[in-house]
C-alpha cells in the first residue's frame, strides 16, 4: 500500500512538473510580453528600428536570442532593464520585479537560444586582481572603480554592484562596455578583478577619511573649503577688521 | 638672563640698534594682511617636513618588483622612487603624517598665496614703490606651481606620471623650440632617460626651494624697508606716516600664533584627511592610464584650458607651427601672468598716476581696477571649473561635450557681465557712502 | 617640627629665590606702554600651555608604541592638538595679555641726495678712461660671451638640436605582438567587441612607441586603410597625440542603431579615435589622428607588424608632419 501511494506521488509530481515548468514559463513569457516584447520583439528577434509601441513609447532593441541568462540577470537585477527610452543609457536604479519574476524572466530569456548561464565568481588574488583591472577596466572604471565619463557615456562606480554582477558584466560588456570573453580573461584572472572590485569598495584608507577617492578633486575642495576658510577665519581673529 | 643674552648678542655682532629698531618696528592692522604670513608658515613647514621626506626618498625610477607592506601591490613591477614613497608611507613611523601633511601644505602655500596676491591687486598694493615686491611676489607663486607639480610627480604614481606625460606635451608644443626644450629637460623622448628622475629630484629638494627661499628673503626685506601699507583709518595714517602695532609685545603673540594655527591646521590636515594615496592609484607606465586623472588643484586651470580648446593643430604645409595644447598649457598661463606682470606698469600708463602710495584703497574706491581684476578672475576660474565638466556629467548628468560648448562662450560672455557689474556695484557702493 | 618647618622655607627660598637679583635701574621712563594685569588670561594660558604639553606627549608615546589602529590619524591629532593649543594660548596672549599699542612713524623716503652721490662716485671714478663707451661695449661683449660659455654645458642635458629619436618607436615590420606576460597574440585571440594592449615582442615597454591597443572589427565597416587590418584586426599607438597619456578606454556599441560606433578614447583630455577610419579623431583637442601600425598573420597565425607606423607616435612637436615613423 504505502509503495504504491510512493509511486503515485512520483507519478504525480513527474506529471506535475512540466506543468509547474510551464506554468513558470507561461509567467516568463507573459512577463516578457508585457516588459520586455515592445523593445526585444515577442521571440527576442530584436525591433531593428523604431516601432511605435504601448503608451506613446517607441520601442527599438537589439535581439535576445542567444544572450542566455547571464545577460538577462545582469540586466534584469541592476535596474537596468526595463529601459523606458532605448535612446538613455541604462543605470542602475530600483528593481521592479520581484524575486520570482526575476527568476522566471531569465528563464524565460535563457530559453530564447543557447546561451551562457549565471557566473559563480570564486575568490581570487587582489593584487593580481590590480594588475588586470589595471590593464582592462581602470581607464573607464577609475583606479579604484569610482567609476568616471567615456564619449557619450557614463561609466558606472562599481562600489553597489555585487560579485556576480562584475563577473556578467565583465563577460556581457553592457551599453557600450567592452565585452571580455574567457579568451581575454580567463575565468581565474575574472575570479581576481572580482576580488579587486571587493577591495576597493573598502581600500586601505590609513591616510584618514578618503573623501571619495576621486583624488585632486576632493582634495583641493579641502583645501579652500577647510584649510583656507579655517585660516581666513584665523586671521580675521588675530587681525582686526577695518571700520569703515 | 635677557640681559645677558642681549649684551651677549650686542657685543658680538653689534647689532644693539637694529634689534630696538626691529623689536619696535611697526605692523599696520588688518587682518588681510597676515595671509602673505600663512603662506610664509606653510612654506616653513613645507621645508622641515620636506627635509624629513628626503631622508627616505629615492630619486630613482629603475623598476623593480614590489613585495613591500602592501599586499595588493605585491608583485607588481614598480620604480624605485614608488616604492620608496610607499615605504614612508606604511613603514616609516609617522611617515605618513609628514608625507600627508607636507602635500596639504603645499596645497594650502599656494592657496595662501592666491588670497595674499588677491589682497594685494584689489587694494593697489603693488603701486609705487612696491612695484618690485610685487614682482618677486610673482616669480614666488610661478616657482611655488613648478615646485608643486615637481614634488607631486616625483612619487611616479599612475596619476602624476599622466601629469608628467601632459606637462611634457606642453613643452614639445612650444612653437619652433618646444621639441628641443622637452629633449633637453626630459634627456630624449618622454618618458626621458635614467637622468630625469634625479633632475626632477634636485629641482624640487633644492633649485627650486633655494630660488623661492631667496626671493622671499628679498621680498621680506623689502616689505620691511618700505614697510608695510596700511588703509586710511582716521587723521593719524597718511601717505607720510605709518600707523601700526610694534612687532614687540603686540605683533609677536600673534604672528607667532598664526604660525602655530597654520602648523596646527596642516597637521590635523595630515593626520585626519587622506590626500594622494598612491597606492591606490598604482604606479605608472607609459601603457597604463585611468579615468578621472587630474592635477592638483592650482594646475586645475590648465586641464580645462587643455579641454576646451577644439582639436586642430596649426600647420604651414608640413611645418607643425602650434601643436594643440600650445593654447591652453603654455600660451593661457603665459597671458594671465603677463598681465599680472605688467599690471603695475599698465596702470601706470593708462592712469597717468605715477606718485609712490603708501596708502591702500579698498576695492570699491578704484572700480575700474576692481571691475578688471574680477573678470580676468573670472575668466580663470571659468576656464578652472570647465576642467571638471566630466565629474559634473557623472553627477548630475549634464552631458560633457554641451557643457564644454556652453564653456567655450561662457568664459568670454561672463567675464564681461562680470566687468560692468562689478563696475557698477562698486560705484554704487562709493555713492551710498557719499550720500551718508 | 619647627626644625622641619625652618628646613623647608630655607629649601623654598633657595629655589624660587634663586637667580641674580636684577640690577639696579636707574629710573628711566616705560618705553612699552602699561597695561592692566588679567589673571583670569593668564589662567586660561598656563591651562592651555599644560593641555598643550600633554598632547605632545601624546604624541611622543603613541609614535613610540605604535600599536594603535589609525595610527596615522591619532598621530596628526596629537601634534596638532598640541599646536592648536598653543596656538590658543598664543591669541589669548595677543588679545589680552599684552598691550596693543597704536603708534606713528613716518614711512623711510627715499634718498634723492645719496642717490646723486652714488652716481657722483661712480662717474669721478672711471675718470681716468678716455674711452668709456667703448670699453663698456668691448667688455660687455667678452661677459657676455663668458657667460654664454658658461651656459652652454647646459645642452649636454639632453639631445637639444637632434630631435630625430622623436621619429623612431620599436616596432618594425616582422616584429611579433605579445601581451603584458610575453605571450604572443594569435589572431583567433582577438575577438570583436573588446580591446586589447600589445607591445613589440623583446622591446622596451617604457617607451610612447612601444604600447599599441588592437581591436576587432567587421571587415565591411573598415574604411580606410584596409590592408593593414587583415580578417578586421587593427592596431593603433597607445599614446594620444594630444597630450601623451594612454589611450585606454574603448566604447563598443551593444545596439549599434541607437548607440555610437565603436571608439577609442584618451581618459585626460577626452581625444576620441575612430578605429575604422585610421584612427581620425572623432572629438576632443587632439590635432592629429592616432598613428595606425599595419598588421599581417604569419604561418603560426601570430599578428605581427608588417611595418611601422602611418605617423610619429605621441604628442605633437614642429616637425610632426616633417618626418615619417622610423623604427
Amino acid at each position: 500500500m504505502r509503495a504504491v501511494v510512493t509511486l503515485a506521488t512520483a507519478v504525480a509530481v513527474l506529471l506535475l512538473l512540466p506543468a509547474a515548468a510551464a506554468a513558470k514559463d507561461r509567467r516568463g513569457a507573459a512577463l516578457y510580453a508585457a516588459n520586455c516584447a515592445s523593445c526585444h520583439g515577442l521571440n527576442g528577434q530584436g525591433v531593428p528600428s523604431a516601432t511605435p509601441g504601448v503608451n506613446g513609447v517607441d520601442g527599438q532593441g537589439p535581439p535576445l536570442r542567444g544572450v542566455g541568462a547571464r545577460a538577462a540577470d545582469f540586466y534584469l537585477r541592476t535596474g537596468y532593464m526595463p529601459l523606458a527610452n532605448a535612446h538613455d543609457q541604462p543605470s542602475r536604479k530600483h528593481v521592479v520585479f520581484t524575486e520570482p519574476e526575476i527568476r522566471a524572466l531569465v528563464r524565460y530569456v535563457a530559453s530564447l537560444g543557447t546561451g551562457p548561464p549565471v557566473p559563480t565568481p570564486h575568490p581570487g588574488s587582489v593584487s593580481a586582481g590590480l594588475r588586470l583591472f589595471t590593464d582592462h577596466c581602470a581607464g573607464c572604471h577609475q583606479a579604484v572603480a569610482q567609476g568616471g565619463y567615456v564619449t557619450g557615456a557614463r561609466v558606472p562606480p562599481l562600489t553597489d554592484a555585487t560579485d556576480r554582477q562584475i563577473a556578467e558584466a565583465v563577460r556581457v560588456g553592457p551599453y557600450l562596455m567592452p565585452r571580455f570573453s574567457t579568451k581575454a580573461i580567463t575565468p581565474a584572472q575574472l575570479n581576481d578583478i572580482v576580488a579587486y572590485v571587493g577591495y576597493a569598495r573598502h581600500p586601505d584608507d590609513r591616510g584618514g577619511w578618503a573623501i571619495g577617492h576621486l583624488g585632486p578633486w576632493p582634495e583641493g575642495a579641502v583645501t579652500w573649503l577647510l584649510a583656507a576658510a579655517a585660516l581666513l577665519g584665523v586671521c580675521t581673529l588675530l587681525g582686526r577688521r577695518l571700520r569703515t | 638672563m635677557i640681559r645677558r643674552i642681549v649684551r651677549f648678542l650686542d657685543q658680538r655682532t653689534g647689532t644693539a640698534p637694529l634689534l630696538k629698531k626691529s623689536l619696535r618696528y611697526l605692523f599696520p592692522d588688518h587682518w588681510s594682511f597676515l595671509l602673505g604670513e600663512v603662506a610664509l608658515y606653510c612654506f616653513v613647514l613645507l621645508v622641515l617636513t620636506g627635509i624629513y621626506l628626503t631622508f627616505f626618498f629615492d630619486d630613482s625610477v629603475a623598476q623593480m618588483t614590489y613585495h613591500g607592506s602592501y599586499r595588493p601591490l605585491d608583485g607588481s613591477t614598480v620604480s624605485h622612487a614608488y616604492a620608496s614613497v610607499l615605504h614612508i608611507s606604511f613603514d616609516v613611523k609617522a611617515g605618513l603624517l609628514i608625507r600627508q601633511t607636507h602635500h596639504w601644505a603645499a596645497n594650502v602655500f599656494v592657496a595662501a598665496i592666491v588670497l595674499h596676491v588677491l589682497r594685494v591687486f584689489f587694494t593697489g598694493a603693488f603701486r609705487k614703490p612696491r612695484d618690485l615686491t610685487y614682482l618677486l611676489g610673482l616669480g614666488m607663486l610661478m616657482l611655488a606651481l613648478l615646485e608643486g607639480y615637481a614634488g607631486y610627480s616625483l612619487a611616479d604614481d599612475l596619476l602624476s606620471g599622466m601629469g608628467l606625460a601632459i606637462g611634457y606635451s606642453v613643452a614639445m608644443s612650444i612653437p619652433f623650440v618646444g621639441a628641443n626644450l622637452a629633449n633637453l629637460i626630459w634627456d630624449g623622448p618622454f618618458p626621458g632617460s635614467s637622468s630625469f628622475w634625479p633632475r626632477l629630484f634636485i629641482a624640487h629638494v633644492l633649485v627650486l626651494p633655494v630660488l623661492i627661499g631667496g626671493l622671499l628673503a628679498a621680498h621680506l626685506v623689502l616689505v620691511a624697508s618700505r614697510h608695510h601699507t596700511q588703509f586710511k583709518r582716521s587723521a593719524r595714517e597718511s601717505e607720510r606716516h605709518v600707523v601700526g602695532i610694534p612687532a614687540f609685545p603686540g605683533q609677536a603673540p600673534r604672528s607667532i600664533g598664526l604660525m602655530l594655527w597654520v602648523f596646527a591646521v596642516l597637521f590635523l590636515l595630515g593626520g585626519l584627511v587622506q590626500i594622494n594615496p598612491v597606492w591606490l592609484w598604482g604606479p605608472y607606465h607609459v601603457g597604463d592610464g585611468t579615468n578621472g586623472a587630474q592635477p592638483d588643484w592650482y594646475l586645475g586651470w590648465l586641464i580645462g584650458a587643455l579641454r576646451l580648446v577644439p582639436g586642430f593643430d596649426l600647420t604651414i604645409g608640413h611645418y607643425t607651427l602650434v601643436p594643440n595644447p600650445f593654447w591652453g598649457g603654455a600660451l593661457f598661463p603665459g597671458v594671465v601672468f603677463g598681465i599680472l606682470i605688467l599690471w603695475p606698469w599698465l596702470e601706470r600708463k593708462v592712469t597717468g598716476d605715477d606718485a609712490f602710495h603708501n596708502l591702500l584703497e579698498r576695492p570699491r574706491d578704484n572700480p575700474w581696477r576692481t571691475a578688471i581684476g574680477v573678470a580676468i578672475l573670472t575668466w580663470v576660474f571659468l576656464i578652472f571649473v570647465s576642467g571638471s565638466a566630466d565629474r559634473v556629467d557623472v553627477l548630475f548628468g549634464i552631458d560633457y561635450a554641451t557643457q564644454i560648448w556652453v564653456y567655450r562662450v561662457a568664459i568670454w560672455v561672463v567675464p564681461l557681465i562680470a566687468l560692468f557689474v562689478t563696475k557698477r556695484v562698486c560705484d554704487e557702493l562709493v555713492a551710498g557712502e557719499r550720500r551718508r | 617640627m619647627t626644625k622641619l618647618r625652618d628646613w623647608l622655607i630655607a629649601a623654598g627660598v633657595l629655589l624660587l629665590g634663586r637667580g641674580s637679583p636684577p640690577a639696579p635701574r636707574e629710573s628711566r621712563p616705560r618705553i612699552v606702554a602699561p597695561g592692566e594685569p588679567d589673571r583670569r588670561a593668564e589662567n586660561i594660558v598656563l591651562l592651555l600651555f599644560v593641555l598643550a604639553t600633554i598632547a605632545a606627549a601624546a604624541f611622543i608615546a603613541v609614535y613610540a608604541l605604535d600599536r594603535l589602529s589609525h595610527q596615522t590619524q591619532w598621530l596628526g591629532l596629537a601634534i596638532g592638538g598640541a599646536f592648536a593649543l598653543l596656538a590658543l594660548a598664543g591669541t589669548v596672549i595677543a588679545h589680552r595679555l599684552v598691550v596693543i599699542e597704536e603708534l606713528v612713524e613716518p614711512y623711510p623716503e627715499d634718498s634723492p641726495d645719496t642717490q646723486d652721490e652714488i652716481v657722483q662716485i661712480v662717474e669721478e671714478s672711471g675718470s681716468r678712461f678716455t674711452r668709456k663707451r667703448l670699453v663698456t661695449v668691448v667688455g660687455a661683449g667678452a661677459l657676455g660671451t663668458i657667460g654664454a660659455a658658461l651656459l652652454a654645458p647646459a645642452a649636454s642635458l639632453g639631445p637639444l638640436l637632434h630631435t630625430g629619436e622623436l621619429y623612431r618607436t620599436t616596432w618594425r615590420r616582422g616584429r611579433r605582438l605579445v601581451d603584458e606576460g610575453g605571450t604572443p597574440f594569435s589572431a583567433d585571440a582577438i575577438e570583436e567587441g573588446t580591446f586589447y594592449t600589445a607591445y613589440p615582442e623583446g622591446a622596451d615597454r617604457e617607451l610612447v612607441g612601444s604600447p599599441i591597443v588592437v581591436v576587432r572589427l567587421p571587415p565591411a565597416e573598415i574604411r580606410d586603410r584596409k590592408d593593414w587590418a587583415p580578417r578586421g584586426i587593427v592596431a593603433y599607438s597607445k599614446i594620444c597625440t594630444h597630450a601623451g597619456c594612454a589611450v585606454a578606454l574603448y566604447r563598443k556599441p551593444t545596439f549599434a542603431a541607437v548607440q555610437p560606433r565603436p571608439a577609442l578614447v584618451c581618459p585626460c583630455h577626452y581625444s576620441t579615435f575612430d578605429p575604422a577610419a585610421g584612427g581620425a579623431v572623432l572629438f576632443g583637442p587632439a590635432g592629429r589622428p592616432l598613428p595606425q601600425l599595419p598588421l599581417e598573420i604569419d604561418r603560426a597565425g601570430n599578428l605581427r607588424a608588417s611595418g611601422t607606423f602611418s605617423g610619429p607616435v605621441g604628442p605633437s612637436w614642429w616637425g610632426v608632419r616633417m618626418g615619417k615613423a622610423r623604427s
